[in-house]
């Protein structure tokens, strides 16, 4: 069981380490309260991120994927993140094309002091895939039986 | 691999909302894992211990502590481990207290979701590899940018510990901000008596290299081994001839040159040094106000230069120098406030900046230390004090307060008195900030033993009557409007990001912050690193702070670099890139991409493939998300372990 059943979806969050897993601490020392469902893993830059990592979290039976990075101009990296943006601006374009809601997947910029930007971005990122619902299942994915319903097309 | 996995409970931090044991229960089933328990406090000797002992008995090659966020404790159970005999890197935290524990109430979703970020942390544990670092020498030399009492005490720091330290000052003279004052708070001490003698040391010390009129044009490499281009500009004097003796200011026709040292307050030479006590005492030609430049005949200074060290045709020269460290201390500005309609945005010439002032004030100033109404010399009589200009005001983007403005207030209105023992201060201000050793005792005496009138409430205008200045205002404790009379109006104009500061910020690859204050590698516990490695800050830059702070952190900058480069070798990340030269098309994709240039192109054989700098490598990963043929890799987050954290989440 990987979410609990009728409570949480599953929601992937990549952030890099510098500013927005930062900001998510931050968040975390304020106490600021969170719903439950996003599961972070920590890269070093949002410009490490291949848009493939979203593609597989999203095939694999993710019902969201949210991206997180330092803000522009303010990079650990000195640009990685305008990479991020250019490769992530793409592949929402490209998420209806796949037959993936584009919605489900979000990318922002939140800063190591922003701690209560992190909250609300969590908190908005997981109420609008509640809204969505849990994502449909791809062919030959193992998916849990709950996320069958098809999801409503956007073109 | 036989991997172990620790659930720590913080105390109550982690085990007050997450069952603890519940996770290292499931744990215990996850994939290569051998052992699982939980722990009160890891981080704690006795928890590390615990480790170390259940790495040996249960010959455990990987292990997942599950506690705080890895940004705390990371470095602190990668030792733990390595004293456990198992490489550093193969070890993993999962974060259940910042992003679990304290975000949540609900006990059976925070242990179902510490778990799953056991897992995650578990899943990728199994694809980490042994990494070392490579060893590689330092060069003993520190740079100080900004010769300001912060980097003048990080200088003369680092010199007396038997580093080699190369200043660069974009002023001709060091000195910096605290050259311009009178007298310093709270004790009322002369500043260039206790500057002098510190700027004399920088000058004579033998350790230290001043380029003055310089700025930094450019750095490259890393820490440990910078590589910095400095670019000397142009003073159309020889310094190397010029003997300091002032015949050309004397002599110089063009007198209405715009006197950057005393802020304005009166005319100077275009030919000119700066200040009696400046170092090095030198004079250099301000190119703008030159007759010679503008009006193409002159030559007076050549003419009458004893040494013959004019040379107009001076062009300006790049110096390269090799350092280990760099000391960023590069002070503040500052604010225009003539964006101030109230104050007269300027239009008045009696109403002066408070370093304006500190110039009058100085016996070595532009009026002999005779405090004189700019418009017509006369002394004056009623002064006021406009507290918090440009401080603590988000209309004009300024929300901060400046931090020294109370105190310099204060012992100008001492001062006042002093000059002139039948005049009148008044002080308008918001609140007296004052906490530091006899500062609030300074702002008490003030006004109980040199009678200055305090008046809470802000200015709304100024306006000129006769020959005075009506300031108008209000008193939010009598609560009534005010009027004041004044023959001089000071403004205390709060200070910001010294000019340039984001395009430095840039060259030396260091984040600053939304005013241009460069941001230290963390608010408490790291004030003066930044978040690159080697580059240090001290003083203003980092944000406004008084003469004692500024010297505090000029001094612990000096020891961060002393310590740094004690050492002959430094150890590199490992957390790099590397390429898969069988992969590798020679594209040059990754090469285009590099923020540090630290990927080059080799010929192996007839074929271009990509090398990997290792020590120039910053390890952000931003060429691995490029190649189309993931044949570089960044070591420690490779696209398979990455991967495995998505399969980790995503598949159960």
């Amino acid at each position: 069981m990987s979410v609990l059943e009728g409570k949480e979806l599953r929601i992937v969050g990549f952030l890099c380490n510098w500013c927005s897993y930062g900001g998510a601490d931050t968040a975390g020392v304020g106490r600021f309260t969170q719903p439950t469902d996003l599961r972070i893993i920590r890269v070093p830059c949002s410009g490490r991120i291949n848009p493939l990592f979203v593609m597989k979290a999203l095939i694999g039976g993710a019902d969201g994927v949210l991206v997180s990075g330092c803000h522009p101009r303010d990079c650990h990296y000195a640009e990685g993140n305008y990479y991020a943006r250019r490769r992530l601006e793409v592949l929402k374009g490209l998420l209806p094309v796949l037959g993936i809601n584009p919605s489900r997947f979000e990318y922002t910029w939140v800063s190591a002091s922003e701690g209560q930007r992190w909250q609300h971005v969590v908190e908005t990122f997981t109420a609008r895939i509640h809204a969505l619902g849990p994502a449909q299942a791809f062919a030959g994915t193992t998916g849990p039986a709950n996320h069958n319903r098809a999801d409503a097309m956007v073109s | 691999m036989r991997i172990g996995v620790f659930i720590c409970h913080c105390g109550s931090n982690i085990a007050g909302t997450v069952d603890c044991a519940g996770v290292a229960q499931r744990a215990a089933a996850y994939p290569d894992v051998v052992y699982s328990t939980d722990i009160m406090y890891a981080c704690a000797e006795p928890g590390q211990d615990a480790v170390i002992a259940a790495v040996k008995e249960h010959g455990l090659t990987g292990v997942v502590v599950a506690s705080c966020t890895p940004r705390m404790h990371e470095p602190t159970f990668r030792k733990a481990v390595e004293r456990a005999g198992i490489n550093r890197y193969m070890f993993e935290m999962a974060n259940i207290r910042e992003h679990v524990s304290w975000i949540g109430k609900d006990v059976e979703a925070n242990t179902n979701k510490a778990a799953e970020l056991v897992r995650m942390a578990a899943a990728k544990l199994r694809l980490n590899r042994e990494l070392k670092p490579k060893s590689f020498p330092v060069t003993k030399r520190v740079l100080v940018i900004g010769g300001g009492v912060a980097g003048i005490q990080a200088a003369l720091d680092a010199a007396d510990a038997g580093l080699e330290v190369v200043m660069v000052e974009k002023q001709p003279t060091i000195g910096g901000k605290m050259a311009k004052l009178d007298k310093t708070f709270p004790t009322v001490d002369c500043s260039s008596c206790i500057l002098g003698p510190r700027m004399v040391d920088v000058a004579q010390h033998p350790n230290i290299t001043l380029y003055a009129y310089s700025e930094l044009e450019e750095v490259s490499g890393y820490v440990g081994n910078f590589d910095v281009k400095i670019r000397k500009k142009a003073t159309y004097v020889n310094w190397d001839k010029c003997t300091g003796c002032g015949l050309c200011t004397e002599k110089c026709p063009s007198k209405k040159s715009y006197d950057r040292f005393n802020e304005g307050v009166g005319p100077t030479t275009a030919i000119l040094i700066p200040f009696p006590q400046a170092i090095p005492k030198k004079a250099s030609i301000e190119r703008d106000y030159c007759r010679l430049f503008n009006q193409g005949k002159c030559g007076v200074c050549a003419k009458v230069c004893p040494t013959g060290a004019i040379d107009y045709a001076m062009q300006d020269e790049i110096v390269e120098v090799k350092v280990g460290g760099i000391v960023a201390a590069t002070g503040y500005d500052l604010v225009d406030w003539t964006v101030y309609g109230e104050y007269g945005a300027g239009r008045y010439p009696d109403v002066v900046t408070s370093l304006q002032y500190e110039r009058m004030l100085s016996a070595s100033g532009p009026t002999g230390g005779h405090i004189k109404r700019p418009s017509d010399g006369k002394e004056p009589k009623d002064v006021v004090f406009i507290q918090c200009v440009a401080s603590r005001d988000p209309s004009i983007g300024r929300p901060y307060c400046s931090g020294f403005c109370c105190m310099y207030t204060a012992k100008q209105a001492i001062l006042t008195k002093d000059h002139i023992p039948d005049s009148q201060s008044y002080v308008f201000y918001m609140d007296i900030r004052s906490p530091g050793k006899g500062y609030d005792e300074f702002t008490r005496r003030v006004q109980e033993e040199y009678g200055a009138r305090y008046v809470r409430g802000r200015v709304s205008m100024i306006y000129p009557k006769g020959g005075k200045l009506v300031v108008r205002g209000a008193d939010t404790l009598m609560g009534g409007q005010v009027e004041v009379e004044a023959d001089l109006v000071v403004l205390a104009v709060g200070g910001e990001a010294a000019a340039g500061s984001p395009a430095l910020a840039e060259k030396l690859r260091i984040s600053y912050d939304g005013y241009g204050f460069f941001m230290e590698g963390h608010p408490k516990l790291k004030p003066v690193e930044t978040n690159t490695a080697g580059v240090f800050l001290a003083g203003a830059c980092q944000g406004l702070k008084d003469i004692p702070s500024s010297v505090a952190q000029g001094s612990a900058a000096a020891a961060k670099a002393i310590g740094l480069l004690s050492r002959n070798m430094l150890d590199s990340d490992p957390q790099i890139a590397f390429v898969s030269v069988n992969r590798c098309v020679g594209c040059r994709k990754c090469i285009e991409v590099c923020p540090f240039k630290a990927i080059r192109e080799i010929d192996m054989r007839g074929q271009p493939k990509a090398e990997v700098i290792e020590t120039v490598c910053q390890g952000c990963g931003l060429c691995n998300a490029t190649c189309p043929q993931g044949a570089i890799q960044l070591s420690h987050f490779t696209d398979n372990q990455i991967l495995a954290e998505v399969e980790a989440l995503c598949r159960f």
